[in-house]
């Protein structure tokens, strides 16, 4: 059924008790043409766009747990392209030219709001970096507009913008396309539009293991037995090494624990994104009024979904430093999700070394805004077995062949990116 | 919070510690073949269950040490300063 406001005033008619549901529940059959690991946006994208881009329809999503259970419903929701080197502007930017007509494309409302993105500048080497960044922005086709601390001050008035203020800002670099989308329509977005062009989404199957045969992938076990399948592709942040070496791969990984916290709802106050490099702090304001903040990893391996007080007492003191004001405010929920974070800091997307299997992964702290162009790419690289330009940069073997897409400069140091 | 048991100074607050990483990961011969370096460099176990890690006491007592912990729960199974057979759970 189409949703539209039709159709919410007929289901009016017999009290919204007759809706079907988005999407169904199969039984996995012994045989699908491509089988996506991870039930996640970026899974679920891909299989969305491996039926609407290239007309596969024997597709199968596995999921361990539910819909969006892990990382979609964990991240603060923020989508933007503010990057400077270039494999990732072209990426991300592809990413928000999706997120920008996706609840068009379907029809699912997924709540995306260009409420812009303000990145903090702290000194004039912040200031020299975010000129060089939003010039080559600029240059890339993507928006960029470099603020002065009066334009921001007057902005947002609730941001301490005086010269007393533990770290002065001194300007900020915006990417007013950016804003926020909500999460959780994402996953269920993609699965109702994936569902109804045949797509099955399996929930509660694990997978448990990968069977290869002369070097090529024949299928997987799961918790609801074998599926055989030719093309596998991986989708699993979070867990990617751990789901690889089922593969007997080992990856350029590790995963750590990233949190974030909500406030008490309150009323509009802070419409737009805020971030800080200098104090490692973000947050922004959810439609139900809550102020939706984090900033650092836990800085150490995980793979538990949640961090310790820390790391939580450290962006608290950074959001009292930038909003003092918010100080009254009490705190509603914490919590962690695992990230893939990668040796250079940059996503990998593409063939894996074993034939017909694939993997999108290594999304350090940014999968969510990539959901779009992960599935649409993942998608587009399983079906021609070979990647997209758009995602040709981001293979597993770039560390190897000293490729690597090193966006802070951090060096091979998975936390620190 | 971690209690994390430091072989010189005993059990003290994570927030004195840096983390330093994955400490079975072991630097080749100089003349060693590239691939090899490549592991050393990027590749890791990321093991689900008990970690291996270095850590180092910043705010304190300033020595590297290893850390057994598990990645799951956060538990701390056991410290070794180095040179010390590496750290292994009590049975």
């Amino acid at each position: 059924m189409k949703y539209s406001i039709f159709s919410v005033a007929r289901n009016a008619r017999s009290h919204h008790e007759h809706w079907p549901l988005a999407w169904r529940s199969p039984a996995p059959k012994p045989r699908y043409d491509a089988i996506v690991v991870g039930g996640g946006g970026h899974g679920l994208a891909t299989a969305y766009y491996l039926a609407r881009e290239h007309g596969l329809a024997n597709v199968a999503v596995l999921e361990k747990g539910w819909l969006g259970g892990g990382n979609t419903g964990r991240n603060t929701t923020i989508v933007r392209s503010n990057y400077h080197l270039d494999p990732n502007a072209h990426f991300y930017e592809f990413s928000l030219k999706l997120w920008e007509t996706l609840a068009q494309e379907l029809n699912f409302n997924v709540m995306y709001s260009a409420r812009g993105v303000l990145n903090l500048l702290h000194s004039p080497a912040d200031i020299d970096a975010a000129i060089r960044r939003g010039n080559a922005m600029r240059l890339n086709g993507i928006d960029a507009k470099l603020m002065t601390r009066d334009e921001i001050a007057h902005w947002i008035p609730c941001l301490d913008c005086s010269p007393d203020a533990r770290f002065p800002i001194q300007g900020g670099l915006l990417q007013p396309r950016g804003g926020t989308v909500r999460h959780d329509a994402v996953a269920w977005g993609y699965a109702r539009a994936a569902d109804a062009r045949g797509v099955d989404i399996i929930q509660q199957c694990a997978v448990t293991g990968i069977r290869i045969e002369n070097g090529a992938v024949t299928g997987v076990d799961t918790t609801q037995g074998f599926i055989a399948t030719k093309k596998l592709g991986l989708a699993v942040a979070g867990h990617s090494g751990h789901v690889a070496a089922m593969a007997g791969l080992k990856l350029p990984i590790e995963s750590h624990v990233l949190q974030a916290m909500v406030s008490e709802p309150v009323k509009p106050v802070l419409d737009t994104v805020v971030t800080s490099g200098a104090v490692h702090f973000y947050i922004s304001q959810s439609d139900r009024g809550e102020l939706v903040m984090g900033g650092d990893l836990d800085f150490c391996n995980s793979y538990s979904q949640r961090g310790n007080l820390p790391v939580i007492e450290h962006f608290v003191a950074a959001c009292l430093a930038l909003f003092p004001s918010f100080g009254r405010l009490k705190m509603m929920r914490t919590w962690g999700g695992v990230c893939d974070m990668t040796m250079d800091g940059s996503p990998i997307i593409g063939k894996l070394p074993v034939k017909g299997l694939y993997m999108s992964g290594g999304w350090c702290y940014g999968g969510f805004k990539a959901t779009p162009a992960s599935g649409w790419l993942l998608a587009h690289t399983i079906v021609r077995d070979e990647p997209h330009a758009l995602n040709a940069a981001f293979t597993l073997e770039r560390f190897a062949e000293g490729r690597t897409i090193d966006e802070k400069g951090a060096g091979p140091h998975a936390w620190a990116h | 919070m971690l209690l994390i048991p430091c072989p010189w100074c005993g059990p003290r607050n994570q927030i004195e510690f840096t983390y330093g990483g994955d400490a079975t990961v072991r630097r080749p011969a100089p003349e060693a073949p590239e691939a090899e370096w490549v592991r050393y460099v990027y590749v890791r176990d990321n093991p689900m269950g008990p970690h291996v890690e270095w850590w180092s006491h910043s705010a304190g007592c300033r020595q590297w040490f290893r850390l057994n912990r598990d990645t799951r729960t956060h538990d701390i199974l056991a410290s070794a300063e180095p040179g010390a057979p590496p750290p292994r759970a009590a049975p």
